[in-house]
């Protein structure tokens, strides 16, 4: 089981983290975010084993800490 | 009990503002020569210098000093820097049209001078801050904003190779390509980071990277089919790989 803290209004919507998860934990958001994006969301929390695949692959770091 | 497993790395300022386009690889890069910075615990005696380019808001995201430069003359003046501080650790952070284009003639001259520095050179086969123009290393047939028809041999040559030309300069210790188009790739970018910088520590002369990533915005693709580019036609001309190393040796 695993957990990402996300900084939402840092994520731009490249969506490159949601391509790279290897158990599709990730989506994307339904509300724009301070930058006007709507950002990646967290859609299956159970699904998350920590990987930190995510966080690798964010060229924003906007997804600041990984826990597994 | 939850275990870190990954954190925003230290050499990244706390009060960051990543101010490059969505999808872009440049804020990859900054992040991967951060992780080095972080492992080689050298984050306190570090000087960085920014050229002119998307790179020039470097110190908006190093926990660093940094120095800027004159467009193209930013290994110009990591040798100052290093010759006056040579207990420091200096590194150059520039894009091709800083490296390959204006600043040439600087780059060739300080590696062929064997200077302990580390340089980083983003190559997107464009200039991507100024609105996408043409650049030494434009991929023949690449339309840009002044090649509209795209780029012509007849008219504007070859794309300039730059590994290619400094594996043979004597003076340096490390020279690699890489990309960051998939976690493995990324993984394997940091590597090659992390010895350029072990080039410059260990005193074997220059450490060179360069690193092809994407300009999504003046290449006017989503940043997944931008991947895909430098997957496919740029990887077939700018060959990654491991040029020179001399660190193992």
């Amino acid at each position: 089981m695993g957990r990402i803290v996300l900084n939402r209004d840092k994520c731009k919507a490249c969506y490159l983290c949601i391509d790279a998860c290897p158990n599709k934990v990730l989506g994307a958001d339904e509300n724009v975010n301070a930058l006007g994006y709507y950002p990646m969301a967290v859609n299956h929390p159970e699904k998350c084993v920590g990987c930190a695949i995510c966080a690798r692959v964010c060229p924003d770091i906007a997804i600041e800490k990984v826990y597994r | 009990m939850e275990q870190l497993v990954y954190k925003k790395p230290d050499s990244i300022r706390d009060d960051f503002k990543i101010s490059f386009c969505p999808g872009c690889d440049h804020g990859l890069a900054v992040k991967l020569v951060a992780e080095v910075l972080d492992e080689l615990g050298v984050r306190e005696k570090t000087i960085g210098i920014a050229s002119v380019g998307c790179s020039v808001f470097s110190y908006d995201f190093f926990n660093v000093d940094i120095v800027e430069s004159p467009h193209g003359r930013s290994l110009a003046v990591a040798t100052g820097v290093k010759r006056s501080k040579p207990d420091k650790v200096v590194f150059t952070y520039q894009g091709d049209g800083d490296l390959a284009s204006i600043g040439l003639g600087e780059t060739i001259h300080a590696m062929t001078r064997g200077e302990k520095v580390t340089a980083i050179c983003i190559n997107n086969t464009t200039y991507g801050m100024t609105g996408g123009q043409a650049g030494p290393t434009t991929l023949i047939g690449q339309v840009t904003t002044t090649t509209t028809q795209g780029r012509k041999v007849e008219i504007s040559g070859y794309p300039l190779k730059v590994c290619e030309i400094l594996k043979e300069v004597d003076g340096t210790a490390f020279v690699a390509r890489v990309t960051l188009d998939n976690p493995a790739a990324i993984i394997n970018a940091k590597k090659c980071i992390k010895k350029a910088f072990e080039a410059q520590l260990k005193g074997l002369g220059t450490g060179f990277v360069e690193i092809l990533a994407t300009c999504p915005t003046n290449w006017k693709m989503t940043p997944q089919e931008a991947h895909a580019r430098v997957r496919g036609e740029m990887s077939e001309v700018f060959k990654p790989g491991i040029y020179k190393d001399k660190v193992s040796e």
